[in-house]
C-alpha cells in the first residue's frame, strides 16, 4: 500500500488520530487511554495487518515521556510509527504483549530503564539491571550516579 | 656436590635441553642423576600444564577461541584441556568486560578454583573498563577490583599472539617463583584471621 | 540473588544454566524448570554483560559512537558499523561514492561468512563434535587475515565512517579474496559431509524446537531464525540499502520450522554470500573511498531509523537528534533480543539435551542482547 493510501485508510479507521509531519515513515500520535484499542485495530484489520512490531522504545523529553512503536506488515510491507505521549510522573500505559509477543521483553526493558508502568503485563520485573536495583531509572535524563559514572 | 640455582646448565648437557628442565644433570654410567630443588621442579610442572577455565564474556572471548583453534594453538604450551568447571581449572583468563551484575559470579568462580590458581586479565575491558570507562553506570572499571590479577594483556581485542605472549609470561612468572600465591605470607595459627592473604 | 520465580508443580526442580557455561556462548543465565528431563519453562535472566551502551552513546559524537556497535554484536562488526554510518548519512543526506558502497558490501558479506563459520563450528562443538570447530576457524582465519590487511584489526574493525570507508583497500585485497573464494567453494561440500549428513546430527536437530511462522513474526524473530520457519524477512531484499538491489542472490527460505531448517538456512546463506562476493570482486569501480564531509557532524532535528541485515537478523539504529553534536537518544534494535524471547515458547515440552541444539540454532551473541 502506498503511503497516501495508508494514511487515508488509517484516517478512515481511526478518525481521531493526528499525523506527525516529517519522518521517513507515516507517524501517528495516539492518546494513552486509546492505545490498546488502536493497537488491536491495527493488528486485525485485513488491509493493514501490522503483525510485526520491530522496535519499541521510549524517549525522555524532560517534561514528558514518549513511547515509540515501529510497526511493519509482513504481507504488504508497509511501515507505521506510533507515538504515545505519557506523563513524566507515574507514567502508565497499557501493554501490547497480548497482541505482539515480542513486546513482553521490550516492555520489561522500558519499565526498568524509564520507569513506565505497563498495565496488565504478565510479568513486569527487572530484566537487564541487577536484582535489587534501587535508585532511579538509568536512561532518564536526570539520572545521576556519582560513584559509578565517570564523566568525561 | 653443589646444588646450584634454577636453570643452571651442566656443560655436559646438549644445548637443546637448555631451559627445559630446571636442574643439573650429571652423567653417570648406566644413566644420569638429576639434581634440583623440589620447588623448581614443582614450578616447572605447574607452569607447563595450566588448564584454563572457559570464561569469556564478550569480544575477547572470540580471540581466546582463536588461540584455542589450530592456527595459534595454545595446547602446545600445555593449555590443552579447557575445563568448564572451575574446580578443575588452574588459570582463569578473564576475556571480556565485567559488569556489576557479573562481579559476584566472577568472585564465586575464583573462590571455587583450587590453589594454586592464576588470573590473566585479557583485553582493555578487564584491565580497566576499557572503551566503557566513561559515562557508564554498570561496568566494573577493571577486573582487579574483584579478584587479584597476575598478568595483564593490552588490546581491544589483543591479537592471539599477544595472548600467547601473556601465557608464556605467566609460565615464566611461575617458574621464577614470584606469583602472588607463591610469595604469600604464611597463614597465622588456627584461631587467627582466616582471610586469604593476597 | 534468590527471587520468587513462580509456582511449580510437584516434581519440578529449578536449575540454573549459566552464566558461566560452555554452551551458552556468552553470559546467558537460564533458569529452567524441569520435571524429570522435560522442560516446563525457560526463563532467561539477562544483564550479565549490560554495558549501558545506550546511555554512553548520548555523550559520544556522531563519528565516535560507531566503534561501540562493533562490540555489541562482535561477529557482525562491519555490518553493525555499516548500519550506524548509513543512519548518519541518512540524516545528513550524504551521497556515498560507488567505490565505497561496493567495498562496504564486500566487507559485509565477508563478515557474514565469518560469522556463520564461527556459528557452525561452535554449534557442532556444543553438540559434542569437536573437530568442525577447527575446520571453521581455519576458514575464519583466512577472512581475518584479509580484514587485517585492509582494516588493521581482526575482530572489531572501525572501518566504516559516515561518508564511506576509512581507508582505501589494500592492493592485495582482490587477489586474496579471489583465493579465498576458491578455497571456500571446495570446503562447503566438506562441511556437508562432516556434519550435515551425519545421522546422529540430523536426529538431534530434526523435529527439535519447532517455531511456526506466525509465532516467529509475533515474537519479532528475524534473520535465519525466522527464515527457517518460512518467513521472508531479508532486509537486503525487502528494503534494499547500498547496492543490494542490483545484485543477484536468493533469499534462502526453509519451511521446516525446526532446528535443522534453521541450520540449513545458515549453511546455504554462506554460499549465497560467496556468490555476491564473486559478482563484485572484479567490478570495484574507481573513485573516492570517502565522501567529503564536515569535520564536526551535526544531524538536523528529527529521527532517523536504519535497518540492516546482520548475520543474526534485523539490526536497527534509531537516532533521535536535537540538532547537537551528540545524539539525544539512540536505540539499538538488536536481533538477539527478540530471537531469545522465542526460546521459552520453543523449549517447552522438549528434553534438556535439546535445549542446547535450540540455543545453537538461534545463534545468540549475548552482548548484542544486553547492550
Amino acid at each position: 500500500m502506498t503511503i497516501e493510501a495508508l494514511k487515508e485508510k488509517i484516517t478512515a479507521l481511526l478518525p481521531s488520530v493526528l499525523f506527525e509531519e516529517g519522518g521517513q515513515w507515516p507517524t501517528i500520535l495516539v492518546e494513552p487511554a486509546d492505545w490498546h484499542k488502536v493497537a488491536v485495530l491495527l493488528r486485525q484489520d485485513d488491509s493493514l495487518s501490522f503483525d510485526f512490531l520491530f522496535c519499541l522504545t521510549c524517549i525522555d523529553w524532560k517534561t514528558h515521556l514518549t513511547m515509540v512503536y515501529h510497526l511493519d506488515a509482513t504481507s504488504y510491507r508497509h511501515n507505521l510509527v506510533v507515538k504515545v505521549k505519557v506523563e513524566k510522573v507515574n507514567p502508565a500505559i497499557e501493554t501490547v504483549s497480548d497482541i505482539w509477543q515480542t513486546a513482553n521483553f521490550h516492555e520489561r526493558e522500558v519499565y526498568e530503564m524509564f520507569g513506565v508502568n505497563f498495565l496488565n503485563h504478565p510479568d513486569l520485573r527487572l530484566l537487564i539491571l541487577p536484582d535489587g536495583w534501587e535508585g532511579k531509572n538509568p536512561l532518564l535524563k536526570d539520572f545521576e550516579d556519582p560513584i559509578n559514572m565517570i564523566k568525561l | 656436590m653443589e646444588i646450584t640455582s634454577n636453570h643452571s646448565i651442566d656443560k655436559s648437557v646438549s644445548p637443546a635441553v637448555e631451559n627445559s628442565f630446571p636442574g643439573q644433570i650429571h652423567e653417570t654410567p648406566g644413566g644420569g642423576i638429576v639434581l634440583s630443588k623440589l620447588d623448581d621442579v614443582i614450578n616447572w610442572a605447574r607452569s607447563n600444564s595450566l588448564w584454563p577455565l572457559t570464561f569469556a564474556t564478550s569480544c575477547c572471548g572470540i580471540e581466546m577461541m582463536s588461540v584455542a583453534a589450530a592456527k595459534y594453538d595454545f595446547s602446545r604450551f600445555g593449555f590443552e584441556v579447557a575445563r568448564a568447571s572451575p574446580r578443575q581449572a588452574d588459570v582463569i583468563i578473564i576475556a571480556g568486560t565485567i559488569v556489576n551484575k557479573m562481579a559476584p559470579v566472577l568472585k564465586r568462580l575464583y573462590d571455587q578454583m583450587a590453589d594454586p590458581k592464576y588470573v590473566i586479565a585479557m583485553g582493555a575491558c578487564a584491565i580497566s573498563g576499557g572503551p566503557f570507562f566513561y559515562n557508564t553506570y554498570s561496568v566494573v572499571k577493571g577486573a582487579d577490583h574483584v579478584i587479584p590479577v597476575d598478568v595483564y594483556v593490552a588490546g581491544c581485542p589483543p591479537r592471539p599472539e599477544a595472548l600467547l605472549h601473556a601465557l608464556i609470561s605467566l609460565q615464566e612468572k611461575i617458574k621464577s617463583g614470584q606469583t602472588r600465591e607463591q610469595i604469600q605470607v604464611p597463614k597465622p595459627a588456627a584461631g587467627g584471621d582466616i582471610l586469604h592473604q593476597l | 540473588m534468590v527471587e520468587e520465580i513462580g509456582s511449580t508443580a510437584a516434581g519440578d526442580i529449578i536449575i540454573n544454566v549459566g552464566p558461566q557455561h560452555p554452551a551458552t556462548h556468552g553470559v546467558l543465565h537460564l533458569v529452567i524448570t524441569i520435571n524429570g528431563e522435560t522442560i516446563q519453562k525457560v526463563e532467561p535472566h539477562l544483564g550479565y554483560i549490560h554495558r549501558s551502551i545506550e546511555k554512553m552513546c548520548e555523550s559520544l559524537t556522531y563519528r565516535q559512537f560507531i566503534y561501540v556497535t562493533s562490540r555489541m554484536d562482535y561477529l557482525s562488526s562491519h555490518i553493525n558499523n555499516h548500519a550506524c554510518a548509513l543512519c548518519v548519512e541518512k540524516g545528513l543526506q550524504i551521497e556515498v561514492p560507488s567505490r565505497a558502497q561496493v567495498i562496504r558490501v564486500l566487507m559485509d558479506e565477508l563478515t557474514r561468512i565469518a560469522s556463520h563459520e564461527l556459528w557452525w563450528g561452535a554449534m557442532a562443538m556444543d553438540l559434542g563434535a569437536f573437530t568442525p570447530f577447527f575446520h571453521a576457524f581455519r576458514e575464519r582465519e583466512a577472512i581475518n587475515d584479509i580484514m587485517e590487511e585492509t582494516c588493521g584489526a581482526r575482530l572489531t574493525m572501525n572501518y566504516m565512517v559516515p561518508g564511506g570507508v576509512m581507508q582505501d583497500i589494500h592492493p592485495n585485497f582482490q587477489s586474496r579474496v579471489k583465493e579465498f573464494i576458491a578455497l571456500f567453494k571446495s570446503k562447503v561440500s566438506e562441511y556437508n559431509e562432516l556434519v550435515t549428513g551425519n545421522i546422529i546430527f540430523q536426529n538431534r536437530m530434526k523435529g527439535v524446537g519447532n517455531l511456526s511462522a506466525a509465532d516467529a513474526i509475533s515474537f519479532g524473530c528475524t534473520g535465519p531464525t525466522a527464515r527457517g520457519s518460512g518467513v521472508s524477512c531479508d532486509i537486503r531484499k525487502l528494503y534494499p540499502y547500498e547496492i543490494y538491489d542490483t545484485l543477484n542472490f536468493e533469499e534462502i527460505l526453509e519451511t521446516g520450522g525446526d532446528s535443522f531448517a534453521r541450520y540449513m538456512v545458515r549453511v546455504r546463506e554462506m554460499s549465497q554470500s560467496i556468490s555476491i562476493i564473486e559478482q563484485l570482486i572484479d567490478n570495484i569501480p574507481e573513485g573516492d573511498f570517502q565522501a567529503k564531509t564536515k569535520a564536526v557532524l551535526k544531524l538536523p532535528k528529527g529521527e532517523f531509523y536504519q535497518r540492516v541485515e546482520t548475520a543474526r537478523g534485523e539490526f536497527g539504529v534509531y537516532i533521535v537528534s536535537e540538532g547537537g553534536t551528540t545524539p539525544y537518544r539512540i536505540k539499538y534494535r538488536s536481533p538477539g533480543f527478540s530471537n531469545l524471547s522465542a526460546l521459552d515458547h520453543m523449549a517447552r515440552g522438549s528434553k534438556l539435551g535439546d535445549l542446547v541444539a535450540m540455543m545453537g540454532t538461534l545463534d545468540l551473541v549475548i552482548p548484542d542482547i544486553d547492550r
